[in-house]
């Protein structure tokens, strides 16, 4: 089966490429060994937060600082911060909003009340240059009855060492009070598929209405749609105070409607989008990719003129650790990983972790590379890559999606 | 072998759950049933307890639809539906009403309901049979069963047999229960393509029913006889004979070539390679150039494709959907991949009627907002489900590609002289 580019890994990274490539006029196909990432999406896009414990306010000016092998320092500060400004426009033409600027960071919340540096966040989503910023006014944090993904009062206590005045409560409707019957059920991605039927969201709303009169602004865990974003709007329009949306523990409601609304713009470009496949093996011939081989396909190949291989670090086995190696599992590529296992890991979970700057060798073209020689037809993008440590320094998405468009516009431009 | 010794490691990978829940946002039935305490709790985390202690299996996880839509789902490729399955098949004690049986003896049923076909299609379908079917048998009243056909695709075949034998290259055709009893046309149309490209079609010397019906109705030394007796052909055809088996349904495939494996236990690795759909049989031929097909230029069509559970487990809807888009005159979206709610008999026994009808909202109502000439998948029942949900008709890719061929010079294009 023939393509022009393939690209193995479906997240963040793989979909961004593919869609660019598609929207060009591409045929690409996207072999996915299960689902991404996405799915604990924090509601906001990270570029580059944090220089060890001290906060970035521009990523761009700070990319000077990084380690020569980090992702953004191979593509150089002008050319992240023209990504950066293609991924916003990218996004905006898929109908999704964001907000926020490259060279000026904000704060978005996390799930237990701590304001994190962020890039972009999604519209309707807590964000803020500064608390005070918000006035946020009289605040009611409001969960649903039984959602245990959602911790008001961590948000609550966070807020409040921040000076906010601010309440707890819930509210629930009768099929919402259902899905409590099956408590490890009772999650955001059923909550929304409940909402998005029949007048459930109508009645929820009002309720909400009632609980949140005499407030300034209504604090809400995001779990309002997975197949598109009405049911936000419709909130928001009819909701007299403030409303801001919290992310919350996984699964990641906004997550998944990202990831399906990526997903289903690749397939009407013509993308082929294959889930739950694993690549085995490819074949070289000199030091280009020629073709791949999958669980599913067996001994039908998969040939194409360009690769990608966004396959993601340990979490989703793009990188494998072993007794006392790691490594890169389907090509084998060169990887970065120093020193004994003992070294690989600190004992205290909070400090940097080594290990999570491992990662795949490239040239500054994104190639990666096999016993020190480089494969020219085939690039490495997202979190697969070395020396950045998205945890740390935040940066995931940023080095996703910019990886992700730089690879596409290499492969456009030969 | 060593389950004796290590009581507590699986042979299903469980341990590689990382409990991310993604399973369960993709699980059909969670949503729309909390009954059902959804693929995380029912496979891995209560295996872990039911490997200490038989009594934590929970009845409810007779709910699964066994579609493995959390497996494809899954990041960490743990192997959550054969977890679920496995555990009904060891640990359940529900007996199997006379309903569940009737369902499950698909070859039995359809024997005794062709041979009286005209009569039988005709009283299924009335009301009042229908509201006694629903009260005596719990076979709920708004199901419609598939008409039986009178003459049996076997039947048909043995006429046929003989210039089966006069062809070059020579293929078995698993054709199911579907095929034989209830719309032969379709395994017809399979022997047209093939012919037309040079290959003869063959039955095997023993086939009956794949065992998918019985398996999930709790009947499974019924489903592991007949599972041993179509491996037992099954191997002969490919070892013996050189002939791959091809199948028209991807359920009757997928339990072939998975489900005997994974879930009643039978080794079939050294054949299950030898076991395949047969759009991707043909896919195979016309990408290495081996074979080409023609195609009428009158074929027009808007077809929208639906990717069956088990079909979308195989990953192999590429296939079906290639080649269909090989025909000039066809114009082919992909619906939304997604559980069509029947799940084989489930959707049949009136308890489950309501869930299995909420489970396929969202396809009915995108089909009918596309209002294609015809929907396009690769399974049967979900073909009933579909014709009985919504207004559009539901063809198999096989028949569409029979239909859409031009024999004459197909047949011109692939050297076939007879």
């Amino acid at each position: 089966m023939r393509f022009d580019t393939i690209i193995i890994g479906g997240g963040l990274a793989g979909l961004v490429a593919g869609i660019k490539l598609t929207s060009e006029g591409q045929k690409c196909a996207i072999i996915s060994s299960g689902q991404s990432a996405l799915h604990f999406f924090s509601g906001s896009f990270d570029l580059l937060g944090y220089n060890g414990t001290n906060e970035i306010d521009n990523p761009i000016e700070a990319i000077a600082g990084l380690d020569a092998k980090h992702p953004y320092a191979k593509l150089g500060a002008s050319t992240v911060a023209a990504l950066a400004n293609e991924a916003k426009d990218f996004f905006a033409s898929m109908g999704v909003r964001l907000n926020g600027d490259a060279s000026a960071n904000h704060y978005r919340i996390s799930p237990t009340g701590e304001l994190r540096k962020t890039w972009l966040t999604l519209d309707k989503h807590f964000a803020c240059d500064s608390l005070e910023s918000l006035s946020l006014g009289k605040t009611l944090i409001l969960n649903i009855d039984g959602f245990l993904d959602f911790h008001p009062h961590f948000l609550s206590d966070g807020l409040k060492r921040q000076g906010v005045d601010c309440h707890v409560a819930s509210v629930t409707i009768d099929e919402l009070q259902r899905l409590r019957t099956s408590p490890t059920e009772m999650r955001s991605a059923n909550i929304a598929k409940v909402l998005h039927k029949d007048d459930a969201i109508v009645r929820l709303t009002e309720k909400i209405a009632e609980k949140s009169q005499g407030f300034d602004t209504v604090i809400l865990p995001s779990v309002f749609g997975i197949y598109d974003s009405l049911m936000e709007n419709y909130l928001v329009e009819r909701l007299k105070c403030n409303v801001k949306l919290v992310s919350t523990f996984p699964p990641s409601a906004p997550g998944i409607r990202l990831q399906m609304a990526l997903k289903q713009r690749f397939q009407n470009l013509g993308g082929v989008y294959m889930l739950g496949d694993m690549v085995t093996n490819g074949h070289f011939e000199g030091n280009r990719l020629m073709d791949i081989h999958t669980a599913n396909h067996k001994d039908i190949p998969f040939e194409a003129d360009n690769f990608i291989i966004a396959t993601g670090s340990f979490f989703s086995h793009g990188l494998q650790a072993h007794l006392n190696s790691i490594c890169e599992p389907i090509f084998n590529l060169d990887v970065t990983a120093s020193g004994e296992r003992q070294q690989w890991f600190d004992q205290n979970v909070f400090e940097t972790q080594p290990y999570m700057s491992f990662g795949v060798v490239t040239d500054s073209n994104l190639h990666p590379q096999i016993e020190g020689q480089s494969v020219e037809n085939l690039y490495a993008v997202g979190s697969l890559l070395e020396s950045a440590n998205c945890l740390k320094e935040a940066s995931g998405a940023g080095v996703s999606i910019l990886t992700a468009l730089k690879a596409a516009n290499n492969i456009l431009k030969r | 072998m060593d389950k004796k010794i290590a009581l507590n490691i699986s042979t299903s990978n469980f341990e590689q759950c990382l409990k991310c829940t993604i399973c369960t946002v993709y699980c059909p039935v969670s949503a729309v049933n909390p009954d059902y305490p959804g693929p995380k709790q029912a496979g891995p985390d209560n295996e872990r307890m039911r490997l200490k202690n038989a009594d934590f299996y929970d009845k409810s996880l007779k709910h699964c639809l066994n579609c493995k839509r959390c497996e494809v789902a899954c990041p960490s490729n743990v192997k959550i539906g054969d977890i679920i399955q496995a555990a009904r098949i060891k640990y359940s004690t529900d007996k199997p009403k006379l309903r569940d049986m009737i369902l499950a003896n698909t070859d039995i049923v359809g024997t005794m309901a062709s041979t009286f076909a005209p009569i039988v299609n005709t009283v299924v379908g009335m009301k009042p049979v229908k509201m006694i079917m629903d009260k005596t048998l719990a076979i709920d009243h708004h199901r419609t069963f598939p008409k039986y056909s009178s003459q049996r695709f076997e039947s048909w075949y043995k006429k046929q047999a003989a210039d089966q034998d006069k062809f070059d290259k020579h293929i078995s055709y698993f054709h199911g229960c579907y095929v034989n009893y209830n719309f032969p046309k379709l395994g017809k149309d399979l022997v047209k393509i093939l012919n037309a490209i040079g290959y003869g079609v063959h039955l095997l010397e023993k086939e009956k029913c794949c065992g998918v019906a019985l398996i999930s109705n709790g009947l499974i030394d019924q489903a592991k006889r007949q599972a041993l007796l179509n491996t037992e052909s099954i191997r002969k055809s490919v070892k013996e004979q050189g002939r791959t088996v091809l199948g028209t349904s991807s359920t009757c495939i997928f339990t072939l070539r998975d489900e005997y494996h994974h879930l009643l236990d039978i080794d079939n690795e050294d054949i299950k390679d030898g076991i395949e759909l047969a759009t991707r049989f043909i896919f195979r031929l016309i990408d290495s150039e081996d074979v080409k097909l023609a195609f009428r230029d009158d074929y027009k069509a808007r077809i929208a494709y639906h990717t069956p559970c088990h079909m979308e487990k195989l990953g192999w809807a590429i296939y079906s959907t290639s080649l269909m888009r090989m025909i000039p005159g066809v114009q082919l979206t992909m619906l939304d991949s997604q559980c069509c709610g029947i799940a084989g008999t489930y959707g049949f026994k009136k308890e489950n009627y309501e869930v299995s009808q909420k489970i396929g909202e969202t396809i009915f109502k995108q089909i009918e907002t596309l209002q294609p000439d015809f929907v396009a998948t690769d399974c049967e029942t979900c073909k009933w489900q579909i014709e009985m949900s919504t207004s559009v008709e539901v063809q198999n890719p096989i028949s569409i590609i029979a239909d859409a061929l031009d024999v004459e010079k197909t047949m011109k294009l692939n050297k076939v002289n007879l």
